[in-house]
């Protein structure tokens, strides 16, 4: 070293020290934060995977409880939960992303405003409150005591719709407006810039939208209790009968366990992760057609 | 204001079968335009043509109306909410606000680049330059389309670059390819005037001169206008130049002068030209 260089680059003494112990403590406490909020969650899937891998079994797949006094599967109620789903989804992605096209691309002044009002409010809606909507739509035309698959869905819908429309306004807005001027300087009507151009570029964001408002709702037990009922054997028809799901199946299963508890209390485990399986399952998948699909906007 | 000066063009499907072939660059005349956004007048009384065949530069300091006055050329200025015009403006004669006519159908016939490149990134580049016409012009022949694509390609100085790599997407080209690809996909529709609001803004020297000298070839075929910040710029690609100017901030830009744009650049009438073109303003 040349002796000339005067050296100010290194620590300065106490204040060096001072600043790193800073910078630890402040790691240290923010590590400590991440690490209380994994509590809960870790615990919660080793409970249930602890608690639901014993009820797991081919036979918990593959029968129905119609009938049986020990034993019995789940697969009524996951068929459900898979039909009930599947057409609250159906119902509620037309609706919520043509809504959110709706708010973004042609809605203006005070009815848009009103619109995402509403949608807000919609989105705090309890959803038992959704249950009970639906079973009271249905009851003007089929009469006290009505239970459908379709009632459900539409339950369901509700707590939906909102969810769909405000992740598809975010994706919708962050197309970039100079695509949708570059289309209209191509003599493009304002529909085609709209499905040709908008909704493709947005679909990766589109796409997982829908599938975390599905994970979000395919959980749900109160409205379903209300409106599709409780049944124990397997109906994938939403417009014929009752129609069990894995929520309300893993809660008639603790709170009436017949003569075998533990066997019916391992099945309500062995659902809750079913049901969790299924979740981790449609967020995985969103995440693969986000990286497949998603579009680079400069 | 607001007399129709020809027949009013209506519809929005005939454009597909004469957009092969080309069109021939058209005037395009402003008369006592006023633009506004809501109450806040932008641009005030201008008056002036631009000429098929030649390039005409619109140049002024930031928020002299410039843009705002280009937009209104082929009725993008309306798109933004609020947005309002006042005057006249005609295409070869046709009053392009007059009642009935069809402003997608005015954007057919009046092209536009834009200040960054903006290659849609949903396609690739041979899509890109079909755009236009896949989305605007029906049904067309497979081998027709690729001569069409081959033809916006060459005339945007673009081919070369891109022939092996048509099926890649457009956003992956470099800023001044893509300012480029964006002009083939200008063209692929025949238009009959293109706009460009500073187009080489975001690029690179290298990438501006190669759109300069593009800008030079395509007047043989288009009416040109463009939009520049670039001193050089204008005085190198065009044959007209019309200078914005605004008294001050808040007050709506007019049009000081126009004129051949040697004239403009050596000897103008104008005393805050001159002080705009040699640097001396304010």
């Amino acid at each position: 070293m040349a002796s000339g260089v005067e050296r100010r680059l290194l620590a300065q003494g106490s204040t060096g020290w001072a600043r790193r112990a800073k910078d630890r403590f402040a790691t240290l406490v923010i590590a400590a934060a991440f690490g209380l909020a994994m509590i809960p969650l870790i615990s919660l899937l080793y409970e249930v995977g602890k608690r639901g891998l014993p009820g797991i079994s081919l036979e918990f797949f593959t029968s129905d409880a119609r009938g049986v006094v020990a034993g019995g599967g789940a697969e009524h109620a996951i068929v459900g939960t898979l039909v009930i789903t599947g057409v609250a989804a159906l119902i509620s992605v037309p609706i919520g992303i043509m809504a959110a096209i709706y708010m973004t691309e042609y809605g203006t002044g005070k009815l848009r405003r009103a619109l995402t009002f509403f949608v807000d409010v919609m989105t705090g809606i309890p959803s038992i409150v959704a249950g009970l909507f639906a079973y009271a739509l249905f009851e003007i035309f089929f009469g006290p005591g009505i239970r459908l698959g379709v009632m459900g869905s539409l339950a369901l819908s509700v707590l939906m719709i909102p969810i769909v429309i405000r992740s598809a306004e975010e994706v919708l807005k962050i197309v970039p407006n100079h695509l949708r001027e570059a289309a209209y300087a191509l003599g493009t009507p304002k529909w085609k810039t709209i499905t040709r151009i908008v909704l493709p570029t947005a679909f990766a964001g589109l796409v997982t939208g829908v599938m975390l408002a599905t994970a979000r709702i395919i959980g749900e037990t109160a409205p379903l209790l209300v409106t599709t009922g409780v049944i124990d054997s397997i109906n994938s028809d939403p417009f014929n009968g009752r129609m069990q799901n894995l929520a309300v199946y893993a809660y008639n299963e603790y709170r009436s366990p017949g003569v075998m508890k533990q066997a019916s209390y391992d099945r309500a485990w062995a659902a809750a992760l079913t049901l969790i399986a299924i979740v981790m399952i449609l967020n995985v998948l969103a995440r693969l057609v986000y990286r497949r699909y998603r579009t680079e906007i400069s | 204001m607001k007399t129709t000066g020809g027949t009013p063009v209506t519809g929005t499907s005939s454009a597909g079968a004469e957009a092969a072939v080309g069109r021939g660059a058209k005037t395009i005349e402003a008369k006592e335009v006023n633009l506004y956004y809501g109450d806040f007048q932008a641009v005030e009384n201008v008056s002036m043509k631009i000429e098929p065949n030649k390039v005409t530069a619109l140049i002024g300091s930031s928020g002299c109306g410039k843009t705002t006055f280009l937009r209104a050329l082929n009725r993008m200025h309306e798109l933004t909410p609020g947005a309002s015009v006042d005057g006249q403006i005609s295409l070869d004669g046709e009053d392009v606000y007059g009642a009935g006519v069809d402003p997608v159908q005015v954007r057919r016939l009046v092209g536009m680049v834009f200040q960054s490149p903006n290659p849609f990134p949903t396609m690739s580049v041979y899509e890109n330059v079909a755009a236009g016409l896949s989305l605007n012009a029906g049904r067309m022949k497979k081998a027709e389309k690729d001569a069409v694509v081959e033809r916006s390609l060459r005339g945007a100085n673009l081919w070369e670059e891109v022939k092996d790599r048509l099926d890649k997407p457009g956003s992956g080209l470099s800023g001044g390819q893509q300012q480029r690809l964006c002009i083939a996909r200008a063209i692929a529709v025949e238009p009959e005037v293109l706009l460009m609001d500073e187009p080489c803004s975001a690029l690179d020297p290298v990438a501006t001169l190669a759109i300069e000298d593009l800008i030079r070839e395509l007047k043989d075929r288009y009416t040109i206008a463009i939009v520049t910040h670039n001193m050089q710029q204008a005085a190198r690609a065009s044959d007209l130049t019309a200078f914005f100017n605004l008294e001050k901030s808040g007050r709506p830009g007019r049009l000081v002068e126009i004129g051949a744009t040697e004239t403009i650049f050596t000897k103008p009438a104008q005393q805050a030209t001159e002080d705009y073109v040699s640097g001396r303003f304010g």
